[in-house]
């Protein structure tokens, strides 16, 4: 039997038919993301122009930077759920005895993090877009759309969600309790951003090449970080507990 | 694409297909020598029995004798420590595990439902996880046999313990398995629910579904299944509830008189059939004899020359019960030694 799009999809409908119902979910895909649209849009209106070259990037890079925020961290929330979370509500057992593959399922409960949280996060920076384009100083926007920073803005946003995703499942898959999952996921969604932060500061100097190969290396992280999940699901250890 | 098409409702002897080579194809499940360990800690071993298709087979023991490890591991949950098993005609392998699991349904203890699902989404989720065609159709037709068609649109927190685990029944029965395997499915029910569900099961039995039933209730296993197995990490005993008994009890009757005899002795030893005899109370007599159906006409004649007053004789049945208990103390008494 070979990858089933159709097992992965049962999963991927199931749990977004859950987060519909889970109103914990909700708020907090809807809150978390207005917060970290309105710390930096009230940033940026505030700045003064002209201001000092330095400053005025950082302020524009740390504007930034909250957009990145939340496709590391809600991803790493709902990951960190998906496999201790069904665990402990006795969900897991069931469907392990079906005929899914631990790749299905895996790719299942990703997807459903994953997406979720992608969507929202364009669309929040698009009308973080929109609030610059419509009522900032010029000079902001104009540094706000340079192509550099947008560019990074669009490619890190997948990358950075599909890191705290498996970072999430992977310590879900390990742990016994869903708050310990997510604290440690909250916590380990957090260096790429690390990576990020250095190129919207200036501290590192963007560059299309740069950009490119710090994303191309994320995403083999993402692809190796997916093999070491397969393996660290333990059908058995899930199953008992950690008996085996 | 492999998709599963299949009626809900199931033939006995059912033919068997797909890769085999243990222990035997021709049963629904063939157990030899399995073994299952946790580091030091045994959760059965040396395991051996099988189950015939369209058989309710139960596996009674008390907690912690392994019931629900070993439908884990023939459920392909657990890897086995050693032994050979086939379950639906395919052998016990790791690379066998999605095999097997696309024949089979495990109904855990816990329904483990998503409760923020409805009934029918909890289904239709599970039918798209056996590939099967038609999921509508298939999550209407378990909830029919359930008969819990009203309640499909109900979110499962808002149903009762019984329902949810009507439901998880439901599920069970959706890819139409050739096996099915339920793990204690009265646990923690009330007397009502338990009816239905062993209801349910009956029903099932008799449209001729393979089914392997774990419990410690000793009066479902008596009332639903062929077959039992009698285990505490080990099998004990396998056989039909009457063959236990006889195999544990010799045969006994019951004589109950309106006054004591005066030679007991005298009137029992000669009657035909009777082993041994002892007074249980006043007027009350315990006969073991090795055919009831030859001694008790016997008897009767004996103490009616005796002149005494026969109020009652019946035969003793010890119930699955007696049998469990015996195997039990048997145990506790060798760990003792």
């Amino acid at each position: 039997m070979s990858f089933s799009w159709a097992r992965a999809g049962a999963i991927l409908q199931k749990e977004l038919r859950d987060y519909r119902r889970n109103r914990y979910v909700i708020y907090t895909m809807a809150f978390l993301p207005l917060i970290f649209l309105a710390i930096p849009i009230v940033e940026l209106f505030a700045v003064h122009v002209p201001a000092a070259s330095a400053k005025f990037d950082a302020r524009i890079g740390l504007s930034l930077l909250y957009m990145l925020i939340e496709p590391a961290i809600i991803p790493s929330v709902l990951s960190a759920y998906s496999v201790v979370g069904e665990r402990e509500q006795g969900t897991l057992e069931p469907v392990l005895a079906t005929p899914i593959r631990r790749e299905e399922f895996l790719v299942g409960k990703a997807l459903a993090a994953f997406l979720p949280a992608l969507l929202v996060a364009y669309v929040i920076f698009g009308v973080f877009l929109g609030a610059i384009a419509l009522f900032a100083h010029p000079a902001i926007a104009s540094a706000v759309f340079e192509r550099d920073h947008l560019l990074i803005q669009f490619l890190f946003t997948p990358l950075v969600a599909g890191w705290s995703v498996w970072a999430g499942i992977a310590i879900s898959t390990r742990v016994s309790d869903v708050r310990a999952a997510q604290q440690l996921a909250t916590a380990a969604s957090l260096p790429p951003l690390g990576i990020v932060a250095l190129m919207q500061f200036n501290v590192i100097t963007p560059s299309l090449g740069l950009a490119l190969g710090f994303a191309a290396a994320l995403l083999v992280i993402d692809g190796l970080a997916w093999r070491v999940v397969a393996t660290m699901f333990n059908r058995e250890r899930l199953v008992t507990g950690g008996r085996s | 694409m492999e998709q599963v098409e299949a009626p809900l409702a199931q033939a006995p002897g059912r033919a068997s297909s797909g890769p085999s080579g243990g222990p035997s194809a021709q049963s629904a499940v063939a157990v030899e020598h399995l073994t299952k360990r946790f580091g030091d800690r045994v959760a059965f071993e040396d395991m051996s029995f099988r189950v015939g298709y369209g058989e309710v087979f139960g596996f009674l023991g008390p907690n912690g004798a392994g019931k629900t490890t070993t439908v884990r591991t023939l459920g392909t949950l657990l890897a086995p420590t050693s032994g050979a098993a086939t379950v639906a005609g395919i052998e016990l392998r790791p690379e066998n595990g999605p095999a097997i699991r696309s024949r089979i349904s495990v109904m855990p203890e816990s329904p483990g439902l998503y409760l923020r699902l409805t009934a029918a989404e909890n289904l239709e989720c599970f039918a798209r996880l056996y590939r099967l065609s038609d999921p509508h159709e298939r999550v209407d037709r378990a909830l029919q046999v359930v008969n819990l068609t009203e309640r499909a649109s109900d979110l499962c927190r808002s149903l009762s313990k019984g329902l949810r685990q009507r439901v998880a029944l439901a599920r069970a029965l959706l890819s139409d398995p050739a096996v099915l395997f339920l793990d204690e499915p009265t646990s923690g029910l009330d007397p009502v629910a338990s009816r239905e569900v062993h209801d349910l099961i009956a029903a099932l039995r008799d449209r001729g579904v393979t089914i392997f039933l774990t419990t410690h209730r000793l009066e479902e296993a008596e009332r639903l299944c062929d077959r039992v197995a009698i285990l505490n990490t080990t099998i004990r005993l396998v056989g039909r509830p009457d063959e236990l008994r006889a195999q544990l009890f010799k045969t006994s009757i019951e004589v109950r008189l309106r006054a004591d005899l005066a030679d007991p002795a005298t009137v029992f030893t000669g009657a035909l059939g009777v082993e041994r005899w002892e007074t249980q109370a006043s007027g009350s007599y315990l006969l073991t004899v090795s055919d009831p159906d030859a001694a008790a006409p016997e008897v009767a004649r004996a103490l009616v020359h005796a002149g005494a007053d026969i109020l009652a004789i019946t035969q003793s049945r010890h119930s699955l019960e007696d049998v469990y208990l015996q195997l039990v103390d048997e145990d506790v008494e060798a760990k003792k030694r």
